[in-house]
């Protein structure tokens, strides 16, 4: 073998909407072993947390990530109400379920763009955005904000869903539809597409279960797990809807698990409005006194898969800790699969088509002695030892 | 000698071919922005584009070759006001050229590609000479289609090697793209043509979305604005002599301007709808297209053009 380039894909590179450096070594065009570093974008989300209120924390999670701002909520929903063993309204977990949806069908149409503009097809980027515009402004009507929506509370939701907003919302859901059917034709049908995507980045069953990857990522490799259904929560055991999965494992594959799923998305609204509908209104939400102390555990499938929130209680006013795993975290680790002994270019679409979110899942961790318990590194040596680095690095050049 | 200053700094050289081929590459955008539901620029945006680059902070990277990396995008613009001037002429049927212009515009017209590797090669970093290395397989692949469109464009004309005198030939004989070899020769040099671009999707050497602009990617400032304008000079260049090789060549003349801008146009038109319709292909697949599809087009056309098609 040659001699080894190293490509750079970050730490700032169109690629990535977030810091974060992959090191591709290349031997000509193919990846022969990448690299990644993580840690540009570390926020303390978690330590923030366990200086708010129950209440507040709904605001600091659904800042987690800008585009899967109801699942994080949705999950730490779940975890604080299972502490308290909180029995929330029907309206309420219908409500949450459209929210939840919506969500996911505008997420899926912002990487069904995004894909587009990594591979150079800037027109499909443009259309998915512009047909995204609706979902968010629907977002705007029901919950008062396009993104952050701030719906969701301990026991319920905040805002009602009215007949006026309903009738509005279908009417959206049956242009999105059309949309949709459109997109899926422009790249299911487009036999460049399938030059550029069919069996690039594979990753097969196996791998999935070794690397322990979620979401679409998974259904992709024809594994077949969604927490809306294997762990029912809000209404997603009250309507009818089947987990997209295909066993190809590639690229094109997690493009047609998403394109598909925004069906499923929409037909579930369209089931939870027509529950709501039939339901007389009412409470929105459950009176919650007090969380009593103990543990909870809650997860939600997010458009990226499943997100994690481990919320512990003393019976204050505040969790004492805060746990909070995002489906990236588990996600990016299959890029050494999926990226190495493919192409530069390959690279470049295998690493998106997990739908990364790097912001969400950065989180710090801190060395400590197994034995003595001691810290191995304090905040000062970190900074001593990078100097040494620095200087050893301009020595070299 | 007045005269020949005249051709190259002036019309239809640097100057003109600069403007036109601004306008061309505002149209462009200008489509591209309207199929993909955006308002896009106005029409002096290529100029403000070229205007501030020139006013811009020129960084030269600390590994490179300064002097190469400096000459290249000069070189460049050389290249393409000089093929566009040996085109131009004889297309607008300005001067006849000279005996075997044709092969001397093949070989002006690599020129720019040629500076491009140089210059990425010369800066020094990775992502260039990524860039760098597509490139030249880019020129390996689209090369012999477009000599091969080229040979049956010249049996078509009754072995001429002079680009004056296969405009006259369509003058009086019928443009060539109303013949069967016509078309598809046509196929095959729009193709060559949208990798000679370096447009989507033959753009892998740019590659935004892999290897951020890739062989433009150290430059900046003034030396980027005469890479710019290479671009612009480009843009009218190319069209221009498939307008010639196609359509029957372009005139100044009355109401004959309206068609050449029209001819133009169209070839430009078909360039931005391509660009706009694909995505992206890997390098080697791109070569595998010129290899075997272009060059079996190309080879088509030829034999339909001795059997007088």
């Amino acid at each position: 073998m040659g001699k080894k380039t190293i490509v750079p894909i970050g730490p700032y590179h169109p690629l990535l909407e977030e810091p974060e450096f992959f090191k591709l070594y290349c031997d000509g065009e193919t990846v022969v072993d990448m690299e990644w570093e993580t840690g540009y974008n570390h926020r303390g989300i978690e330590k923030i947390c366990e200086s708010k209120t129950f209440e507040q924390v709904f605001f600091v999670v659904e800042r987690i990530c800008g585009i899967c701002s109801t699942s994080h909520p949705f999950a730490y929903a779940n975890a604080v109400e299972s502490i308290g063993g909180v029995q929330i309204p029907v309206r309420a977990k219908l409500i949450r379920s459209i929210v939840g949806e919506l969500e996911r069908i505008h997420s899926h149409l912002l990487w069904v763009g995004l894909a587009g503009h990594f591979l150079g097809y800037n027109t499909v980027f443009m259309w998915a955005w512009k047909y995204r515009e609706p979902v968010l402004d629907m977002f705007e009507i029901i919950t008062g904000n396009r993104n952050n929506y701030a719906m969701f509370t301990i026991g319920g939701v905040r805002r009602d869903i009215d007949e006026t907003k309903a009738t509005e919302l279908l009417k959206v859901l049956d242009d999105v539809k059309k949309k949709t059917d459109l997109l899926v034709g422009a790249v299911m049908d487009d036999p460049v597409i399938h030059a550029r995507l069919k069996g690039v980045g594979t990753l097969t069953a196996k791998d999935i279960h070794d690397f322990g990857a979620v979401g679409p990522t998974a259904r992709a490799s024809g594994v077949d797990i969604d927490v809306r259904r294997d762990d029912p929560y809000a209404a997603y055991d009250m309507v009818n809807w089947k987990v997209i999965t295909t066993p190809e494992g590639d690229v094109f594959a997690k493009a047609k698990v998403r394109l598909l799923e925004m069906y499923e998305s929409i037909s579930i609204i369209k089931q939870c409005l027509t529950l709501l509908q039939k339901e007389t209104p009412g409470d929105i939400k459950a009176k919650v006194k007090e969380i009593p102390e103990g543990i909870g555990i809650g997860h939600a499938e997010a458009p990226r898969g499943e997100v994690f929130h481990f919320v512990k209680s003393d019976g204050g006013n505040s969790p004492v800790r805060h746990k909070i795993r995002a489906p990236s975290y588990n996600c990016i680790t299959t890029f050494r699969r999926s990226c190495i002994g493919g192409t530069i270019s390959d690279a470049a679409i295998a690493t998106a088509a997990v739908d990364p979110c790097y912001c969400c899942t950065e989180r710090m961790v801190q060395v400590y002695d197994y034995h003595s318990g001691k810290h191995m590194m304090n905040a000062a040596e970190l900074i001593k030892f990078s100097q040494q680095k620095t200087e050893e690095l301009r020595k070299k050049l | 000698m007045g005269i020949e200053i005249f051709y190259f700094l002036i019309f239809p050289g640097l100057l003109f071919s600069g403007i036109i081929g601004g306008l061309i590459s505002w149209a462009d955008r200008k489509i591209t922005a309207r199929v993909q539901f955006r308002k896009g620029p106005p029409i002096l945006q290529p100029l403000y584009d070229f205007v501030k680059l020139l006013a811009k902070e020129t960084i030269i990277p600390l590994r490179g070759s300064v002097t190469t990396f400096i000459l290249a995008p000069v070189f460049a613009l050389f290249g393409a006001v000089i093929s566009a001037v040996f085109i131009l002429l004889p297309v607008l049927g300005i001067e006849t050229g000279f005996a075997g212009d044709i092969i001397v515009i093949i070989y002006l017209l690599n020129i720019p590609s040629f500076t491009y590797i140089i210059g990425a090669l010369a800066s020094g970093n990775p992502l260039a000479a990524v860039g760098a290395s597509r490139e030249m397989k880019l020129i390996l692949s689209y090369e012999m289609p477009f000599l091969l469109v080229l040979i049956s464009i010249i049996i078509k004309s009754g072995m001429t090697i002079r680009l004056s005198e296969i405009v006259a030939y369509q003058a009086a004989n019928g443009a060539f793209i109303g013949s069967l070899s016509g078309i598809i020769g046509f196929i095959a040099i729009m193709m060559c043509i949208q990798a000679k671009m370096g447009l989507v999707p033959f753009d892998m050497a740019e590659g935004e979305g892999e290897i951020c602009d890739g062989i433009i990617i150290e430059f900046s400032g003034s030396i980027l604005a005469f890479f710019k304008l290479t671009k612009y000079i480009m843009f009218f260049a190319l069209p221009a002599l498939v307008a010639g090789l196609f359509f029957g060549g372009l005139s100044l003349s009355g109401i004959n301007i309206l068609w050449s801008v029209l001819k133009v146009l169209a070839v430009v038109l078909l360039i931005t709808l391509v660009r706009n319709t694909n995505p992206r292909v890997r390098i080697e697949q791109a070569m595998k297209f010129f290899w075997i599809w272009m060059n079996l087009f190309a080879v088509i056309s030829i034999v339909l053009a001795l059997m007088g098609l």
